[in-house]
């Protein structure tokens, strides 16, 4: 497998500041601290954890949709990160978004056939209007939409139809990268799986690869090759899912799957529940040492003072990294 | 677990219509069920089955206009609570029945402290004197997990975290020791190890205080674990009823199979996933005949006909609204994954 997108040391802050026309720095977001991993070729990762962890916001970093505040993200080769905004124009072919709210992402007062094609509008200058919309129709039936609803507006589809809408306009320069941000949260559980397998379907038939960024660990689960677990700005672990389920070596990890409610009583009655105390601290004034420290039911002294590195488990090549002091145990 | 004792309320053939620029929408059209003491109901729907309206119905919280409760009686302890006054209601209401709402974000009053919040509850149903409020605040307030209750107190909603402002509401709804308590989607707003914490303490009220339970959702998992007995929901209506293991193990209506083929497991793997093709339907447009069947794959001609009866399954507790059997019955459509 060849790496597609490398992520090395990426930090993304955000200031925090006071007052209605002087404006103080009173503090900074560590929205994403110091995270590194990689994309396969044609692999899913997952990327979890719970909101204001930062996944969303590392999705956005990697696209350049915010400029990261240190770190280098890798696309190809190409090392984006380094690339003035018109330089980056070009290349935002190659990574695309779909977003999570199917409401809010599509601009009401356009047809859907002028939304799928603006990303066309935009980097392919030299298609004709008969070839563009020839290609929008071509997209509308690959993502399960009849071509006749060209003309037609947001509001009059489905939620499950807005978010089919949303995916053929990030797949409409046949992008290599996609990241997907919540795809499925905002819908109803009958639609969830016909997105679900789209999305599966289309990534066999346009080879894609994803990163694909949900709170919903059955989900991840059900989509992704990997699974990187994120809290508070850091990845904690990252593993093959089977292995990340059968031998969690993060205790954030174990609690999170334990968390997840499943969908049989039998199973529930025999589950032994591993339930955290306490809240997510603010990423604005994150404890000290591991992250994790405060609600960590194997905390020792050490953790409050000495942040673990994220490091391999079990040999090299078992391609599972936790980041606790206690993983190898 | 708890013992489960007699009927406390009683829900018979309710009908909550609401009239709409298209027409009636008949959002809950024809629910009955029994609660009992102690007991978990668990009642799962899409959005639109009309799950929420029947709780709401229950405190006669319908706004009316364009809401009317048109049909059916609510007993609670024998007593019609669609026929009493409404100063009679409101003993009742956050009193002897108390309910917590998805979005604890909004249902918190933003201007004033939560303590303030909390000792109104106890000065409105019991005259309470403000000293004994505040004391019997701060003692829910502990009993819910909020760590400094006695300095959380004087606090406003804003400076409460998601999964503490949903205690909050929880707490506020135990004050006055209800009989019931209606949780409608408790967790749906907040991570998913806060909403271990929810259940667990919802789970351990019912034990120590035999507060019976009407919890809605539409994480199939929630109810897994939680419920005694379950309804599930499809437009308006119940298309099945059973134990959590009836359901689960036996789902006899094609939506609830359905349903559970659709939903990804952690501790399975599926290779793929079936989904119930189509959408939910438009309830200002319903005919006669059953509102699942364009979507469903054992549909028969007489589906659009008539709505089907309840059919009672194996055990006696266990019945679905389905001319048919999905468990023996052979699927009559064609599966169409994607439509046009």
């Amino acid at each position: 497998m060849k790496t597609l997108v490398s992520v090395e040391n990426l930090k993304m802050y955000f200031p925090v500041t006071k007052g209605l026309f002087i404006k103080r720095r009173v503090g900074t977001v560590r929205a994403v601290d110091d995270v590194s991993f990689t994309v396969e070729k044609g692999e899913i990762l997952g990327l979890v954890g719970e909101s204001g962890c930062g996944k969303s916001t590392t999705g956005r970093a990697i696209l350049q949709l915010y400029r990261p505040t240190a770190g280098r993200v890798v696309f190809n080769g190409t090392e984006l990160t380094r690339l003035k905004p018109k330089a980056l124009v070009p290349f935002r072919r190659h990574f695309q978004i779909i977003f999570q709210d199917p409401y809010a992402s599509l601009n009401p007062r356009m047809t859907v056939g002028s939304i799928v094609a603006e990303p066309l509008v935009t980097h392919e200058r030299a298609l004709r209007r008969r070839a563009r919309e020839d290609r929008v129709k071509e997209i509308l039936s690959l993502v399960g939409l009849s071509p006749r609803m060209i003309r037609r507006y947001p509001h009059e589809f489905s939620g499950g139809q807005r978010q089919r809408i949303g995916i053929a306009r990030a797949l409409a320069l046949h992008p290599e990268f996609v990241v997907a941000d919540e795809p499925v949260s905002a819908l109803d559980v009958s639609v969830q799986a016909q997105i679900l397998n789209l999305m599966m379907e289309l990534r066999e038939k346009l080879s894609l690869t994803i990163l694909f960024i949900a709170h919903d660990l059955s989900v991840v689960k059900h989509m992704s090759d990997r699974v990187a677990v994120m809290y508070l700005g850091k990845i904690v672990e990252i593993a093959p899912f089977k292995a990340l389920y059968a031998s969690p070596r993060h205790p954030y990890t174990e609690a999170l799957l334990s968390s997840v409610p499943i969908p049989d009583p039998r199973v529930e009655k025999s589950r032994d529940r591993v339930v955290l105390k306490g809240d997510v601290p603010s990423p604005l004034n994150p404890p000290s040492g591991c992250h994790f420290h405060t609600r960590c039911p194997i905390a020792e002294e050490r953790c409050r003072i000495e942040a673990p590195a994220l490091v391999q488990i079990g040999g090299s090549g078992t391609g599972h990294f936790a980041a606790c002091h206690f993983a190898a145990e | 677990m708890a013992e489960v004792g007699d009927v406390i309320l009683s829900v018979c053939d309710l009908r909550t219509h609401f009239r709409g620029e298209e027409g009636i929408v008949k959002a809950v059209d024809g629910v009955s069920f029994d609660l009992r003491r102690g007991g978990v109901l668990g009642i799962v729907g899409e959005s639109g089955s009309g799950k929420s309206v029947t709780n709401l119905s229950i405190l006669r919280l319908i706004p009316d206009p364009p809401g009317r409760i048109v049909g059916g009686e609510i007993l609670f302890h024998r007593q019609n609570l669609l026929s009493v006054t409404d100063a009679e209601m409101r003993k009742v209401r956050g009193n002897r029945i108390s309910m917590i709402f998805q979005d604890p974000m909004t249902s918190l009053n933003p201007y004033l402290t939560v303590g303030r919040q909390l000792t109104e509850v106890l000065e409105e149903h019991f005259a309470a004197s403000p000293a004994d409020a505040r004391r019997q605040s701060i003692d829910m307030l502990a009993r819910v997990g909020i760590p400094e209750p006695e300095n959380r107190i004087d606090q406003y909603p804003h400076q409460f975290s998601g999964g503490m402002r949903q205690r909050v509401m929880i707490a506020m709804a135990l004050l006055c020791k209800p009989e019931i308590l209606i949780a409608d989607e408790p967790t749906t707003a907040v991570d998913v190890t806060i909403q271990a914490q929810i259940l667990d303490l919802i789970g351990s009220l019912r034990r120590d205080l035999g507060t019976a339970v009407i919890l809605v959702t539409h994480d199939l998992g929630v109810v897994a674990g939680m419920a005694d007995e379950i309804l599930v929901m499809y437009a308006g209506r119940v298309v099945e009823r059973g134990t959590a293991d009836d359901i689960f193990h036996r789902p006899s209506h094609p939506y609830t199979l359905g349903l559970l083929r659709s939903i990804p497991r952690l501790d399975t793997s599926e290779s793929r996933l079936v989904p119930i093709r189509g959408t939910p339907p438009d309830l200002a447009r319903l005919d006669a005949g059953c509102p699942f069947r364009p979507r469903c794959d054992f549909a028969e001609a007489r589906c659009s006909e008539s709505y089907p009866p309840t059919r009672t399954v194996g055990a006696a507790t266990h019945e679905a609204a389905c001319f048919v059997d999905p468990a023996t019955a052979p699927t009559t459509t064609p599966r169409a994954e994607v439509e046009p």
